[in-house]
């Protein structure tokens, strides 16, 4: 019988600390498969965050560096500018990119690294259980938010693929999500693209991917997912927010 | 062997690392440093390098961090309060045992300071500066023969330990103008690193660059392992300059370009008839505690001379351990201690007065 479904060679054979429910799984089985495709998994070198994939470098098959809070994007311009034929990616949650990493981002977006980033945004510090993070949506109670996010007093959430979209430097910026397999699969596509983007010198790519985290939440899983389409799409919409190929087109 | 070239302190630096074998600069702009970033900007795109401008010290450090475990032979400068900022990295750096060479020209602290030389990050440099237990090698150039000399071994020592090395300057060094010679004409080729990230179609298995042991027998032998590399470099690193000291009553201490004062001091001293000598230390981390010990069993007093309010001095009292009494003179943040005060404390403590 032909095996249709494996695991990528770029994804580990470990079991992962993540939670059960989290959508971070998905994601690592996508980027893995976007680094199969592209036949780069030999060239590849990876940069793990600080937040709930730090272990990420056990996960990937690639050769990896795990870096300080928020400075991923930092390292990542360090590697690649030692080794311009190596294919370097950030894989980064929305406390590390969005908050401690803000400057970080927005300036190796500006130079126009010839990285590729991931950023998973599910709007919560999952790690250190269950803190506001700077993309938490206003209303929303987490531990440090206790009655809620409130505008007067907490301030609004950040939209990072729109705020990058605004500068020169990106070749490409979408923002996808997870919770449903139409999603994934446009999140697939997507991955890819921004991996073949660096394969193909095009430039800075940044994938920013809604997930969930069921446990911070204080949600199963599939009401988690609901929450994704209910409240997070409104906010976050999804889509293509800039694109050197496109330009001039018809979007 | 090349020719003598007159060149400002920090332009100077530059240049030595690009013959070690430098190709990655990353950095960003502060008062007394400038110099080195613009000479890097200008000189390495000649050689086939680069020089990223990074949007703060704390990208800067962490470019190196990547370039570093990626197999480079990398450096990043700044002055005081950039290298405050440069602490989180490295002790990253240190933890992850990647080598590299970072330039501090000191200037008045604390807070923004001034703009002057000054030694008041001895203490940073020495005992740590970030957190967690790491050191580096610190080396303290008195010239900038020397502080040539000294970036060329920086980047061997670095590579040797996999470390991070500091050149410990002040603004006086990187802004002055000497004459210096490139003794080591030839890059030299780097050693292989097999450990670097550089993708797995370069080395066998896969390359991990990291700090984190979350089990902590795990992290107690990685420390373990951290200790027994410092207590090597501790035991084969040690360098400092001894003048003087053999027939010395008081036995100064002083390092950088303090130690020029000082030994100007030293020798009017000496021609009234005043026993001084100078142990100036050339590694403040390793620091050469035994050069101390040795010279307790002879001399009457000890004094350390620096640009601060008394920093180096409590190392040179752990060394000498009680046995004499320590003496401290120092002028902070631009205000230079003179020869004429530096000998006027000599006298002072010689004839008991201190």
């Amino acid at each position: 019988m032909a095996k249709v479904f494996a695991r990528p060679k770029a994804l580990a054979d470990v079991v992962t600390h993540y939670c059960p429910g989290c959508t971070h799984g998905i994601i690592h089985r996508l980027v893995a498969e976007a680094i199969d495709e592209l036949d780069i998994l030999d060239r590849t070198i990876g940069v793990a965050p600080v937040g709930c994939a730090v272990l990420a470098y056990d996960y990937f098959e690639c050769d990896m560096q795990e870096a300080a809070h928020g400075r991923a994007p930092a390292v990542c311009t360090g590697i690649k500018r030692v080794l311009p034929d190596a294919i370097v990616f950030s894989y980064q949650g929305d406390g590390d990119l969005a908050s401690i990493g803000a400057a970080e981002i927005v300036h190796a977006a500006a130079r126009g690294e010839n990285i590729t980033v991931i950023f998973v945004n599910n709007g919560i510090y999952g790690m250190t259980g269950g803190q506001m993070a700077p993309t938490t949506l206003i209303g929303h109670k987490t531990t440090t938010s206790p009655y809620g996010r409130d505008a007067a007093v907490q301030g609004y959430p950040l939209r990072i693929a729109e705020m990058l979209a605004t500068l020169e430097g990106p070749a490409y910026i979408e923002r996808v999500s997870v919770h449903t397999p139409q999603h994934v699969n446009r999140a697939k596509r997507a991955i890819k693209r921004a991996f073949a983007n660096q394969v193909e010198g095009k430039g800075f790519s940044i994938v920013e991917v809604l997930s969930t985290c069921p446990t911070n939440w204080g949600m199963t899983p599939v009401e988690a997912l609901q929450r994704v389409a209910d409240e997070m799409i409104p906010y976050y919409p999804l889509g293509v927010f800039k694109d050197i190929d496109a330009e001039g087109e018809d979007k | 062997m090349g020719e003598k070239i007159l060149m400002k302190g920090n332009e100077a630096i530059g240049e030595a690392a690009i013959r070690a074998g430098c190709r990655h600069f990353f950095g960003y702009p502060i008062t007394p440093q400038n110099e080195l970033p613009e000479y890097m900007a200008r000189r390495l795109p000649e050689v086939g390098g680069v020089m990223v401008q990074a949007e703060s010290e704390i990208a800067a450090i962490n470019m190196v961090y990547g370039a570093a475990g990626a197999g480079a032979r990398v450096m990043t400068s700044s002055s005081s309060p950039g290298i405050s900022l440069k602490q989180e990295g490295l002790s990253y750096i240190a933890a992850a045992e990647l080598p590299c060479v970072i330039v501090n020209m000191v200037r008045g602290g604390p807070g923004l300071g001034g703009i002057q030389p000054a030694q008041s990050d001895y203490w940073q440099a020495t005992k740590g500066g970030g957190h967690g237990d790491y050191r580096m090698l610190v080396l303290a150039p008195a010239s900038l023969q020397e502080m040539v000399d000294l970036v060329r071994d920086a980047f061997a020592l670095a590579d040797k330990y996999r470390n991070p090395v500091m050149i410990l300057g002040d603004g006086m060094l990187g802004q002055m103008m000497e004459p210096v010679m490139f003794k080591d004409e030839e890059v030299r080729e780097l050693p292989a690193k097999e450990w670097a990230t550089t993708g797995t179609r370069n080395h066998p298995g896969r390359n991990v660059i990291n700090s984190l042991y979350l089990q902590p027998d795990r992290l107690e032998a990685h420390n373990e392992h951290l200790q027994r590399k410092y207590a090597q470099m501790a035991a084969n690193e040690v360098r400092y300059e001894s003048v003087n000291v053999e027939d010395a009553d008081l036995v100064v201490a002083a390092f950088g370009s303090t130690a020029r004062i000082v030994r100007s001091a030293m020798e009017a001293a000496r021609q009234e008839g005043l026993r001084v000598g100078l142990i100036r230390p050339i590694t403040l981390w390793p620091f050469p505690e035994e050069a101390f010990q040795q010279a307790a069993k002879t001399a009457k007093a000890f004094l350390s001379v620096e640009m601060s309010a008394g920093q180096m001095v409590e190392d040179v009292r752990l060394a000498v351990n009680g046995q004499k009494p320590v003496y401290f003179y120092g002028r902070t943040g631009g205000m230079i201690p003179t020869p004429e005060a530096v000998l006027e404390k000599f006298k002072k403590i010689l004839g008991g007065e201190a």
